[in-house]
């Protein structure tokens, strides 16, 4: 006999769909079936009975293998490594629960880390936009139950985020939007043709990287003024029945990705959305929302907010200031600067994801990995810690892509042992401070000098 | 004007944050009391003697003080000359992150380049650039709105993107070419490249002139010319096309009249 676990919050992407039926085993101990979710969903649910998973901490030995350890001695290796850095990154964050992030941010704040999550090479440059201009924002609630004008810019839902549209932007019948899809008109913008595109009423095909222009141009356009015959390869009057759909909507909802975030300009891109967005409400009401990638990115960066004022890139190395510097306290740049000496890779593969020079500076300095996985990031790092599934194996708070927090929950145990990223966290933090006092020092920068006086 | 020379002993391994080379902290203070004001390397906490030999001693007061920088290595040096108000700093070499930022006057020059958010929300004084400029050259800091309000910058080289973003007041003269995002936001201040600007000068520009020599790759969309009219920049006489904008962005009205930001190509 199976037993159904009834509304799931699926930890997979942005999404965070809240719908999902999982069939657990009698013992509670398998997943045997998953319904409602999408095919990424399910597979992150079904693909835990796989065998092959680590349960035990694994230390990189002289000779390039990895030995088993146990958690004891992986979390002293930890404590001792990130103290004894003069500037060691911990990044990662966008797959884990708001409770280990926050636990985490205060072990950085200790050893005098820089906190940079997944946001740096995805959405950061949204959030410097945010904080240059402001955002007219909403919940996903309200575009099912409003929006009549849907405008994906520089965004592939049908891929990334599977059940974005039938959830939330095209399909849903809501309470003003009760037509579903027939009531909605709905724009895609993009330099090539995607599966979003083929869904959508108007296609906008612009030449890459010409966002930020195109985006001046309609809002040149809403101020009645005169712009060229053509920018970035889209007509003038394509442009104008742009504007003509927008103003004639109720509700202008616009979902923008990496297509803005990630290409010339990056958060100009995002800055001249906004400004547009901000221009319409003159005419109707209009918002936009950021299509976050990892499930929990968006908590990453609202943890880190509440404790330190700054959603991503927050430079503790000064121990009793938070400083944000996107361009020099970003992991890309540190790590391509040589500017951290250790780093920790919490619930995200850095590895996998930044670029090549990047990735080679942290295979160079001591680095560890906290996953549940293995993944790119645990085949350079010394030390792999594993850690139970967020969503699966235990739950915790986690923010959907518009602000919105949802407590994900737990379907089945973790295998015997294994700890969550909170619990390893909170051991951190307890050795950490053992070993400050053991050597008599009250931060980690005396603790510094101190390790210096001993080694002379 | 009393000298100081600092010369780094070796290269820091990660980088050195010297928030206290500037004429205002040394003013005042013999080569013993320099060599124990800080700065930091990551969460390690040094002293200024700890990495560079001092020699001579500091004037009275800032406006009375130099200070020459000197080795390898200068260029894994943050905030140097940061915030300072008076007197002056030459760099004999490539400077790091935020040389020059928040600077209220006196005289900076760097004989190599400098990195990115350099002379930061710079107030007053002038800054000599020998070199090239990487991104974010007077800039507003992160989240803020007032970038550089006063002062003037030359630079030799070329510069990056992001130059003199939500500027209000000053000059910025670049004597090679620019990247992208020339002036974004700007309301007020003046901008000269003798080069050629790459894309997007002048977005979402509310006041303020830029002018380019070498003409733009692109255009912004929202900016309309208006006239020909022969102008003298920085000594030398054009006649220039004058386009007015950005007219995506909001404009105030002052006397009646809209005001808009400027932008000249030079007339082939």
């Amino acid at each position: 006999m199976t037993k159904c676990i009834k509304n799931v919050i699926c930890t997979f992407c942005g999404t965070l769909c809240d719908d999902l039926e999982v069939d657990v085993s009698d013992d509670g101990k398998r997943i045997e079936q998953v319904r409602n979710a999408c095919a990424i969903g399910a597979e992150k649910y079904l693909h835990v009975g796989n065998p092959g998973r680590v349960v035990v901490p694994r230390m990189r030995q002289a000779d390039g293998t990895y030995k088993d350890v146990s958690y004891d001695e992986a979390i002293d290796f930890t404590a001792k490594t990130l103290l004894k850095a003069k500037k060691p990154l911990m990044y990662g964050w966008s797959s884990t629960n708001c409770e280990a992030i926050a636990e985490g941010n205060i072990l950085a704040e200790k050893i005098g880390g820089v906190v940079d999550n997944c946001a740096t090479v995805c959405h950061g440059s949204s959030l410097l936009a945010i904080q240059d201009t402001g955002v007219p924002s909403c919940t996903l609630g309200e575009v099912k139950n409003r929006a009549d004008r849907i405008i994906f810019w520089g965004c592939n839902p049908a891929h990334a985020h599977p059940r974005h549209m039938s959830r939330y932007s095209i399909f849903p019948r809501g309470f003003f939007s009760a037509k579903g899809q027939k009531g909605r008109k709905i724009i895609c913008v993009d330099c090539r043709e995607t599966d979003t595109a083929k869904v959508a009423d108007h296609f906008v095909r612009i030449k890459q990287s010409y966002d930020y222009e195109v985006f001046d141009a309609l809002r040149t356009l809403l101020r009645g003024e005169e712009i060229p015959d053509e920018v970035g390869g889209v007509p003038r009057e394509k442009l104008q029945e742009l504007i003509d759909i927008c103003k004639g909507g109720r509700f202008v909802t616009l979902f923008f990705g990496m297509g803005l975030t990630h290409t010339l300009g990056r958060n100009h891109n995002i800055d001249a959305g906004i400004n547009f967005i901000r221009d319409l409400n003159d005419y109707t009401k209009a918002t936009l929302i950021a299509m976050r990638g990892h499930y929990n990115v968006t908590g990453a960066g609202q943890v880190l907010g509440w404790q330190y004022g700054y959603p991503f890139a927050c430079d503790l190395s000064r121990l009793t200031t938070a400083r944000h510097n996107p361009g020099e306290t970003t992991s890309v740049d540190l790590l391509v600067r040589h500017e951290v000496d250790a780093c920790m890779v919490i619930a995200s593969d850095l590895a996998a994801h930044f670029p090549f020079e990047a990735t080679r500076r942290m295979a160079h300095i001591p680095t560890i990995t906290l996953d549940p996985h293995i993944c790119m990031s645990t085949e350079l790092s010394d030390l792999h810690i594993p850690v139970a599934i967020v969503g699966v194996e235990v739950g915790g708070c986690c923010y959907r892509m518009d602000n919105v927090p949802i407590d994900t929950r737990k379907v089945i145990d973790a295998p015997e042992g294994v700890l969550t990223d909170e619990e390893v966290f909170q051991r951190i933090n307890k050795r950490v401070d053992e070993i400050l006092a053991e050597a008599g020092c009250k931060d980690a920068a005396e603790y510094l000098e101190y390790l210096e006086k001993q080694e002379a | 004007m009393d000298t100081v020379t600092i010369t780094l002993k070796k290269v820091p391994g990660l980088y050195l944050e010297c928030e206290s080379v500037t004429p205002d902290k040394f003013a005042g203070k013999n080569a013993e009391e320099i060599a124990a004001l800080p700065c930091a390397e990551g969460k390690r906490n040094y002293v200024l003697g700890d990495w560079f030999e001092i020699a001579g001693a500091a004037g009275a007061t800032a406006a009375d003080t130099k200070i020459v920088v000197n080795g390898a290595g200068t260029d894994k040096c943050k905030y140097i000359g940061a915030w300072m108000t008076a007197g002056e700093v030459v760099v004999n070499g490539t400077a790091d992150m935020f040389t020059g930022a928040w600077m209220e006057g006196g005289k900076l020059t760097v004989k190599g380049d400098v990195r990115s958010f350099s002379a930061l929300q710079m107030k007053g004084g002038e800054f000599i650039i020998e070199g090239r400029a990487w991104n974010y050259l007077a800039a507003a800091y992160r989240g803020d709105w007032r970038g550089m309000q006063g002062g003037t910058i030359r630079v030799k080289g070329d510069v990056g993107s992001d130059l003199g973003t939500f500027m209000n007041g000053g000059t910025i003269i670049v004597e090679g070419n620019a990247d992208i995002h020339i002036g974004t936001h700007a309301e007020g201040g003046t901008i000269i490249i003798k080069g050629k600007a790459h894309r997007r000068v002048g977005g979402q520009m509310v006041k303020g002139e830029i002018y380019v020599f070498g003409g733009c790759d692109v255009m912004m969309p929202g900016f309309k010319k208006i006239e020909e009219r022969e102008i003298e920049v920085d000594g030398e006489k054009h006649v220039f096309n004058v386009f007015i904008g950005d007219l995506g962005e909001r404009h105030p009205k002052s006397k009646g009249e809209v005001v808009y930001g400027h932008l000249y190509t030079l007339k082939e």
